[in-house]
């Protein structure tokens, strides 16, 4: 390999991130499907989107804990260390170079390296969408999954109804992430650039 | 004095000797300084007492002619009456003798009396103006059309679903769907989860339900949510609850006729909008309260605003970036 490339995503980070990719699209197209279903309108049959809703959800949960237990196994977890001081600087800094500076050709002002995959805004983003988003799209899914588990009332709302509400609005946030994650990924010298580093594990210096 | 022949021997019958007249006065002594039992003389009418010093047990004791001895036999079970759950029924004020023959008031009673026909509801409820709200013609003229009818014909009366004794007319006055749900699904499963009572109209053994709706997903949650009649009947929008329950063959098996922003369920289980003027919470808490969740059926239009307005601004964002990198390019 040139020196210019970087071994960045080992083959258990592309084996989960592939698969939580898959079930995450399967399941925003068939929640929307449950959510919006209209007898005049039905992209998938509704009790093939509650099965295929269901079986991607579970496979996604069993996933999230390979990347779970895979963080704390892996060196991998350094990158999702978050270091409050500076923190709010750091991410003005990198919105500052998102909105103007690569239009001015600034140098990145946090480039990728072993030690930084990420940069401050994308650490955030990740550790919420991983460690809040995800997890609580899992318990509350789970829940519904079971609903016998689900404690009947809180006051005079019914449970059911919090979790489900809580779940769509988890779903929706974490398919906003996933649009502005995808564009994202599109920033550096070639759009596709970042798409075949996810598949080859290698990040191409060179882009900077 | 009365006297019968069975199969097996011939027995005469006296009325209540003094001893059970005893243990009675003992029975009814010990009703009297009960708190609870009071409520309940109140609520039930005094005429029946005697009726319910048997019908309410499971033995009955009389004197056997025959042996010269107190005689204890079990009662039919299907005249064994709750009375705590008779109390709570719409028919709990009136007299046994109302409905059943005046001659039933003789002990033992005329063994011929069980071939005079019982009246019928619509004796008392049809042509009522002071029930013309409950629509009993129309409710029976839909019945006439249900496959309960179309099966056993005139044999399935009223009572095979509605007990007399017990009914309660929920759907108008409870508050709770559940509590309507339950007392509807009750109704249907007392014969199709009761062999026993199944094969009253049937000769056949009832069908296994947990395996017939196995294609339902959540099917525990389905049945303790939704009535049965929700998908089994033709719904008719001027009956409070239909009864046009339908061949299995037309059953409604099309999630999106309930999971969807037009959902049935609005035209029938949730159509009581009564329930919320009766819960006396007020208009806010009625939104906040909200004690069903129909996927697809519940969109908040907040809710909605809000996610299409966040997606716009993120799409309108993402548009802006990527026409300053386009040009800049």
């Amino acid at each position: 390999m040139s020196e210019n490339k970087i071994y960045l995503y080992p083959v258990w980070v592309r084996i989960w991130h592939g698969l939580n990719a898959l079930c995450i699209l399967t399941l925003i197209i068939t929640g929307i499907n449950l959510q919006f279903s209209n007898p005049g309108f039905e992209l998938i049959n509704f009790n093939l989107a509650i099965n295929l809703h269901n079986i991607a959800g579970i496979l996604l949960s069993v996933n999230y804990l390979f990347f779970f237990f895979g963080n704390i196994l892996s060196s991998n977890n350094k990158y999702y260390r978050l270091k409050m001081k500076g923190l709010f600087k750091k991410m003005t800094v990198q919105a500052d170079y998102y909105t103007s500076g690569m239009f001015k050709d600034e140098p990145h002002p946090f480039p990728i390296s072993e030690k930084r995959k990420f940069n401050p805004m994308q650490k955030v983003m990740y550790v919420v969408v991983m460690y809040i988003f995800v997890p609580g799209v899992i318990i509350t899914g789970l829940a519904l999954l079971f609903p016998e588990t689900i404690i009947q009332e809180v006051y005079t709302v019914s449970g059911i109804f919090i979790t489900a509400v809580f779940h769509a609005s988890l779903g929706f946030l974490i398919s906003i992430f996933l649009i502005d994650h995808l564009y994202v990924c599109t920033i550096g010298k070639h759009p596709l650039k970042n798409f075949k580093s996810m598949i080859n594990g290698y990040h191409d210096l060179s882009e900077h | 004095m009365l006297k019968f022949k069975t199969r097996t021997s011939a027995f005469s019958f006296n009325s209540l000797d003094m001893r059970s007249s005893f243990q009675l006065l003992l029975i009814i002594l010990f009703l009297a300084i009960s708190p609870k039992s009071q409520a309940q003389e109140k609520a039930l009418a005094p005429e029946n007492d005697l009726c319910l010093k048997c019908h309410t047990h499971q033995t009955f004791t009389f004197h056997n002619n025959l042996t010269k001895k107190e005689d204890k036999r079990m009662m039919n079970p299907l005249y064994i009456l709750d009375k705590n759950h008779f109390a709570t029924g719409v028919h709990a004020k009136f007299k046994c003798t109302d409905c059943h023959s005046a001659d039933y008031t003789t002990y033992p009673h005329n063994a011929e009396l069980k071939l005079e026909p019982l009246s019928t509801c619509l004796d008392c409820h049809g042509g009522d103006a002071k029930y013309a709200a409950y629509q009993f013609e129309k409710i029976d003229e839909e019945f006439q059309k249900s496959v309960h009818f179309q099966k056993s014909g005139e044999s399935f009366t009223c009572s095979k679903c509605h007990n007399q004794h017990y009914y309660q007319a929920k759907s108008r006055t409870s508050s709770e769907v559940g509590d309507i749900v339950s007392f509807s699904n009750d109704m249907c499963m007392s014969c199709h989860s009761n062999n026993t009572k199944f094969q009253l109209i049937n000769d056949t053994l009832k069908p296994a339900l947990a395996t017939i709706h196995e294609w339902l997903p959540n099917q525990e949650l389905h049945f303790k949510k939704v009535r049965c009649i929700e998908c089994h009947t033709q719904v008719v929008d001027s009956l409070s609850v239909s009864h046009n329950i339908l061949p299995k063959e037309k059953a409604l098996k099309n999630c999106v006729e309930c999971h969807s922003k037009n959902s049935m369920l609005e035209a029938s289980l949730y159509k009581y909008k009564n329930i919320q003027s009766r819960s006396e919470q007020g208009k806010l808490n009625s939104i906040i309260s909200n004690k069903s969740y129909v996927i697809g059926a519940y969109q908040n239009v907040w809710l909605n605003n809000l996610s299409i307005l966040i997606f716009v601004l993120t799409m309108i964002g993402i548009c802006i970036h990527l026409i300053a990198r386009i040009i800049k390019k």
